[in-house]
C-alpha cells in the first residue's frame, strides 16, 4: 500500500503524483524508444496505427469524455486533416508548416460545427454531427478538382530537411513525439481552469454558467481542440496509408472512433491510448482465430459479430472501460487484502428523462 | 448609490404571472430575506436575477448598472453567486474540483499559456487553491475534500454548494433555501455561517427561506411575497406580525 | 406536371419506408429514451425472415408478413431482455453505443447463417410487377401498395395507443421510471413489449422495402436515412416521424431529378441540418428546460 503524504499544493498540481509513476512511465518511454530496434516490421506498422489512433482518441475523449458532448462525425475531421496535409505536401510545403496547418484548418472546421451545435443536445447533436460527416464525405467526393474525388490522392512519406521518413523508425518517432506532446498538452489543459470548465459543462450546464463559465465559448473551444487533435491524427494517417480516398472517412469510421473512447474508458486520458491499442489489436486476434473456426462462422461477418459483442460486453460488464478494469486490478493489488468488491460500483440509478435538462 | 436594486421585475409564463412587478432594494452588507408560501415566485426571482429566465418587465441594477440583457455567465463575473434549491453540483468531480470551478471568474491566463502550463499558470493555480482552502476551512469541509460529490450525503452537498458560491468571492450571495433538508444541528451551523459571511467576509446576502427561526435569527430585513406580488417588507418581527402575511400563510378567520 | 406527380408518388412511397423505420425509433425513444441505432438492421433481419418463409418455405405473401413481424417481435423482446435490461439506468450515450453493437452483431450473424450469407436475394411480392395509369401518370402498383400498407399500419398503431393502457404506461416510463414502477407499471415488461412492437414495425418496413433494395445483409443502412427523418419531425413525436419520413422521401425524390448528381444522397442530411438550425428540437419535438 502506498500512502501519499502531501505537504504542499504543488504536489496536487504535479503531473506525476509519486515516484512510482515516474518509474513506470519512464520504463514505458524507454521501451517505446527502443522499440524500432527490438520488434519487427509488422509490429512497428501496428504501433504506427496505435499512435495515430491514440491522438484521434485523445481528441474525441476531450469532447465526449470531458466536455460531455456527442460526436458521431469525427471521421470528417480526420478527413480534413488528411486532405489538408496531402494537398499542402503536394505543393511542397514542409511538414513543419503543413502539419500545424492541418491542425488549424481542422480546428476551424470544428468551430464551424461547434457554433450551431451550441443549441443542440443529445440525440439531436449526434444526428447533426452524423449529417455533417456525410456531407463532408460527399463534398470531398464531388470536388474532384481539388481532392481527386473517388480516385483518391497519393501521399508521399514525410520529409524533414530532405530526410525521408519512409522507414519504420523515423515515422514512429515522429508519431511518438506528437502523441506525447498531445497527451502533455491535454493534461496541462485538464489541470487548469479551462479543463475544469469543460468538466463543469459536462456535469451541469446551468450551474457552470452561473459560476461564470461562458458556455458558448467553451463548447466551441472543446470542439475546436478536439478537431485539431483529430486533424493531426488525420495528417499522420495520410502519410501512413499513403493513399487517401473518401470511403476511408465514412460513418462507420466515425463509429469506430467512438468505440475507442468507450472501450478505453470514458473520462480517462489513458482510455484513449488503451482503446486505440485494443481497436488495432482486435482484428489481428480475429484473423488468428479464423483458422480455428468452421468455414461458415469464419466468414467476413465474424469481425462484425466479435466487434459488436465486445462493445456490448464492455458496456454491460465493464462500463469504465479498459482503464477502469486496470484501475480495479491495480487497486486490488494496492489494497491487498483489503479490496472490497463494491469499491467501484456505481450507484444503481433509474432513468430519468434527459429531455428535461 | 444603491448596492442592489430590483424595479418592477416581472415574468409571465403564458397566462400565469409568476412574478408581478416586484421591487426591492438590498443595502450593502445586509442579510435580506424573501419569504412566502410555495409558488410565491421566490426562486423565480432568483432565476430572473441570474438571467436564466428573461424578464417580461422591470430592471435589475447592481450598483446602479442595469443587468438585464446580459448573459448568465456575466452575472458571476460581476460578483453575484448563487446556490440552487435542488443542488446543482458537478457530480462526477471531487469537492475540491467543484470549489475550484468557483474560481473560474478569476482566471487570467490564455489558452496557449494553459496548454504549456507556464509558471504564471502554476502560480495562479496555487493561488486559487489557497483561496479555496480558506473556504474549506470556513465550512469545515476538509475531510470531504477529495471525495466525489456523487457519494456524499445531502447535508454535506448543501454545504459544498454554499462553498462553491463563496469560492467565487462574490459581492452579493444569493442563497436559495439554504436550510431545506437540513436537520436542526445543520441549520444551526448554517445560521452561524450566514452571520460569519455577513460580519467577517463582508458579503451581502439575499436569501430565500422557509424556516422562520433562521429568518428571524440572521435577517436584517424581510420581504414577503404571495402569488408573485409583494405583500410586506420590514424587519423580521414587523413582517411576521403583518396581517397580510398571516393571511397568506394561515388563511383568514371566517 | 405529370413528372411532378410522378416524383411526388415516388417520394411519398420512399418516404413511407423512412417513416416506418423512423416510427420504430420513436416508439423506443418515447418509452425508454433510448435511440436504437440497430433499427435498420432489425429491418434487414425482418427482410430475411420474410425471405425464408416466402422463398424457402413457400408461404403466401400474407402469411410471410405475419411470420416475419411475429418473429421479429420475438427477436426485439429478446434483445431488450438480454442486452438492454442490464444497462437500465445508464446514460443515454452508452445505451446508444450498445445498440450500435447490436447492429454489428446482427449484420455479422446474418452472413454466417447457411442459406443467407452475403448474397442478395429478391423477395417475391404480389405487387412486384404491374403498373396502371390514371390520366397521363403512371402508378407502379408497388409504390401504391407501400403507401396503403403504411397508412393501414399507422391507423392500427393509432387505435392501439389511443384505446389501450400501454400508451399511457409508455409515456410514464419514459419520463420517470422509478415513479412509474411505484405506480404499479411493470416497467421492464413494458420496455420489452415496446421493443417487440418496434422490431415488428421494422420487419414490416423491411418487407415493404425489399422489392426496391432487395434483401441483403447491408440493407439496413437505409435505416441511417431514417434518422434525419425522425429528427426532422422531432424525436419523440409519432406524427413527427411520419411527417419527417415523408419530407425526406419527397426531398430526395425531387433532388434526384432537379439537382446535380450526388445531391440526392446528401439531401436528407442537408435537410436535417437546416431544420435543426431553425428548430433545435425538430418540427414537433419539445425539450423542456430543467427547473432549477
Amino acid at each position: 500500500m502506498r500512502f501519499l503524504f502531501k505537504t504542499d499544493y504543488a504536489q496536487d498540481i504535479r503531473l506525476f503524483k509519486h515516484g512510482g509513476q515516474v518509474f513506470w512511465y519512464g520504463l514505458l518511454m524507454a521501451l517505446l524508444l527502443a522499440a524500432p530496434f527490438m520488434v519487427g516490421e509488422y509490429v512497428m506498422s501496428q504501433l504506427h496505427f496505435i499512435l495515430i489512433y491514440s491522438i484521434v482518441g485523445l481528441g474525441l475523449m476531450l469532447l465526449v469524455g470531458f466536455t460531455g458532448q456527442v460526436s458521431l462525425g469525427h471521421a470528417a475531421f480526420l478527413a480534413v486533416g488528411a486532405y489538408t496535409e496531402a494537398l499542402l505536401q503536394a505543393k511542397g510545403v514542409p511538414v513543419f508548416i503543413s502539419l500545424p496547418c492541418a491542425a488549424l484548418f481542422s480546428a476551424a472546421v470544428g468551430l464551424i460545427v461547434g457554433l450551431p451545435a451550441l443549441r443542440l443536445k443529445g440525440i439531436y447533436l449526434a444526428i447533426a454531427t452524423l449529417a455533417f460527416n456525410v456531407i463532408v464525405e460527399e463534398v470531398i467526393t464531388r470536388w474532384e478538382g481539388l481532392t481527386g474525388g473517388n480516385s483518391g490522392l497519393h501521399v508521399k512519406p514525410v520529409e524533414i530537411f530532405g530526410v525521408k521518413l519512409d522507414g519504420d523508425a523515423g515515422f514512429f518517432y515522429l508519431c511518438l513525439g506528437l502523441t506525447v506532446l498531445c497527451i502533455l498538452a491535454l493534461m496541462n489543459l485538464l489541470r487548469s481552469p479551462t479543463g475544469r470548465a469543460f468538466v463543469a459543462i459536462r456535469d451541469s450546464e446551468i450551474s457552470a454558467s452561473c459560476m461564470g463559465v461562458n458556455l458558448a465559448k467553451y463548447k466551441t473551444l472543446s470542439f475546436a481542440i478536439s478537431a485539431a487533435l483529430t486533424g493531426i491524427g488525420g495528417a499522420l494517417y495520410a502519410h501512413k496509408v499513403s493513399f487517401i480516398s473518401p470511403e476511408q472517412f465514412t460513418l462507420l469510421q466515425s463509429i469506430e472512433l467512438v468505440t475507442i473512447v468507450i472501450l478505453g474508458g470514458v473520462g480517462f486520458l489513458h482510455g484513449a491510448v488503451l482503446g486505440a491499442a485494443f481497436l488495432i489489436v482486435l482484428p489481428q486476434l480475429i484473423s488468428l482465430a479464423k483458422d480455428y473456426l468452421p468455414a461458415n462462422v469464419g466468414s467476413s461477418g465474424l469481425q462484425a459479430v466479435v466487434f459488436g459483442l465486445v462493445l456490448i460486453g464492455f458496456i454491460i460488464f465493464e462500463p469504465l472501460g479498459l482503464y477502469g478494469r486496470w484501475l480495479k486490478v491495480r487497486t486490488w493489488f494496492e489494497l491487498f487484502p483489503f479490496y472490497r468488491r463494491g469499491m467501484f460500483r456505481r450507484q444503481k440509478s433509474y432513468m430519468k428523462s434527459e429531455r428535461l435538462r | 448609490m444603491s448596492f442592489f436594486r430590483v424595479e418592477n421585475l416581472g415574468i409571465h409564463f403564458g397566462g400565469v404571472v409568476a412574478v408581478d412587478r416586484v421591487s426591492f432594494e438590498v443595502k450593502r452588507g445586509e442579510v435580506y430575506t424573501i419569504i412566502g408560501p410555495n409558488g410565491a415566485g421566490k426562486t423565480t426571482i432568483f432565476n430572473l436575477i441570474g438571467l436564466i429566465y428573461p424578464a417580461s418587465t422591470g430592471q435589475i441594477f447592481l450598483e446602479d448598472k442595469p443587468l438585464t440583457g446580459s448573459v448568465p455567465h456575466r452575472i458571476a463575473q460581476l460578483g453575484i453567486a448563487r446556490t440552487f434549491q435542488n443542488i446543482e453540483l458537478f457530480e462526477h468531480a471531487t469537492v475540491l474540483q467543484n470549489l475550484l470551478i468557483g474560481r473560474h471568474r478569476h482566471r487570467a491566463a490564455s489558452l496557449w499559456q494553459e496548454l504549456l502550463f507556464t509558471p504564471a499558470v502554476r502560480r495562479a493555480e496555487i493561488a486559487a487553491r489557497e483561496a479555496v482552502e480558506k473556504v474549506i476551512d470556513f465550512l469545515d469541509l476538509a475531510k470531504y475534500r477529495d471525495s466525489l460529490v456523487a457519494g456524499l450525503p445531502y447535508g454535506v452537498r448543501k454545504v459544498v454548494e454554499l462553498g462553491r458560491a463563496l469560492a467565487t468571492e462574490p459581492r452579493l450571495l444569493l442563497l436559495d433555501e439554504p436550510s431545506s433538508g437540513l436537520n436542526p444541528e445543520e441549520t444551526d451551523d448554517m445560521a452561524f455561517w450566514i452571520e460569519d459571511i455577513k460580519r467577517h467576509l463582508g458579503v451581502t446576502v439575499l436569501m430565500v427561506e422557509h424556516d422562520m427561526n433562521l429568518v428571524s435569527r440572521v435577517s436584517d430585513r424581510v420581504l414577503a411575497l404571495n402569488l408573485g406580488a409583494v405583500i410586506a417588507e420590514g424587519t423580521p418581527a414587523e413582517v411576521q406580525a403583518h396581517p397580510k402575511v398571516i393571511e397568506a400563510y394561515l388563511g383568514k378567520t371566517a | 406536371m405529370n413528372q411532378v406527380l410522378q416524383l411526388l408518388l415516388a417520394g411519398v412511397a420512399q418516404g413511407c419506408v423512412y417513416a416506418l423505420v423512423a416510427l420504430g425509433f420513436v416508439l423506443i425513444y418515447k418509452a425508454t429514451e433510448t435511440v436504437n441505432f440497430a433499427q435498420g438492421d432489425l429491418m434487414m433481419l425482418g427482410g430475411f425472415f420474410a425471405l425464408t418463409s416466402s422463398v424457402i418455405l413457400g408461404w403466401p405473401y400474407w402469411a410471410t408478413i405475419l411470420f416475419a413481424v411475429a418473429a421479429m417481435a420475438a427477436v426485439g423482446m429478446l434483445i431488450e431482455r438480454l442486452v438492454l435490461r442490464p444497462v437500465l439506468g445508464q446514460p443515454a450515450f452508452t445505451v446508444v453505443m450498445i445498440t450500435i453493437g447490436v447492429g454489428y452483431v446482427l449484420r455479422g450473424v446474418v452472413t454466417m447463417v447457411p442459406g443467407w450469407g452475403t448474397e442478395t436475394y429478391t423477395l417475391p411480392t404480389p405487387f412486384s410487377e404491374g403498373v396502371f395509369k390514371i390520366g397521363e401518370v403512371i402508378f407502379a402498383v408497388q409504390q401504391v401498395a407501400v403507401i396503403c400498407m403504411t397508412a393501414a399500419l399507422c391507423a392500427a398503431l393509432y387505435l392501439f395507443f389511443r384505446f389501450s393502457r400501454l400508451g399511457v404506461a409508455m409515456q410514464a416510463t419514459s419520463q420517470n421510471q422509478l415513479a412509474a414502477a411505484y405506480m404499479g407499471i411493470p416497467v421492464r415488461r413494458v420496455n420489452m413489449m415496446i421493443w417487440g412492437l418496434s422490431a415488428g414495425v421494422a420487419a414490416f418496413a423491411g418487407i415493404l422495402l425489399a422489392p426496391a433494395t432487395f434483401v441483403h445483409s447491408n440493407m439496413g443502412f437505409i435505416g441511417l436515412k431514417a434518422f434525419p427523418a425522425a429528427v426532422v419531425g422531432g424525436f419523440g413525436s409519432v406524427p413527427g416521424a411520419i411527417v419527417g419520413g415523408l419530407i425526406i422521401g419527397l426531398v430526395e425524390s425531387f433532388a434526384g431529378r432537379y439537382l446535380p448528381e450526388g445531391f440526392k444522397d446528401v439531401a436528407a442530411y442537408v435537410v436535417v441540418l437546416a431544420v435543426l438550425m431553425l428548430r433545435p428540437s425538430g418540427i414537433f419535438g419539445e425539450t423542456a428546460q430543467k427547473k432549477v
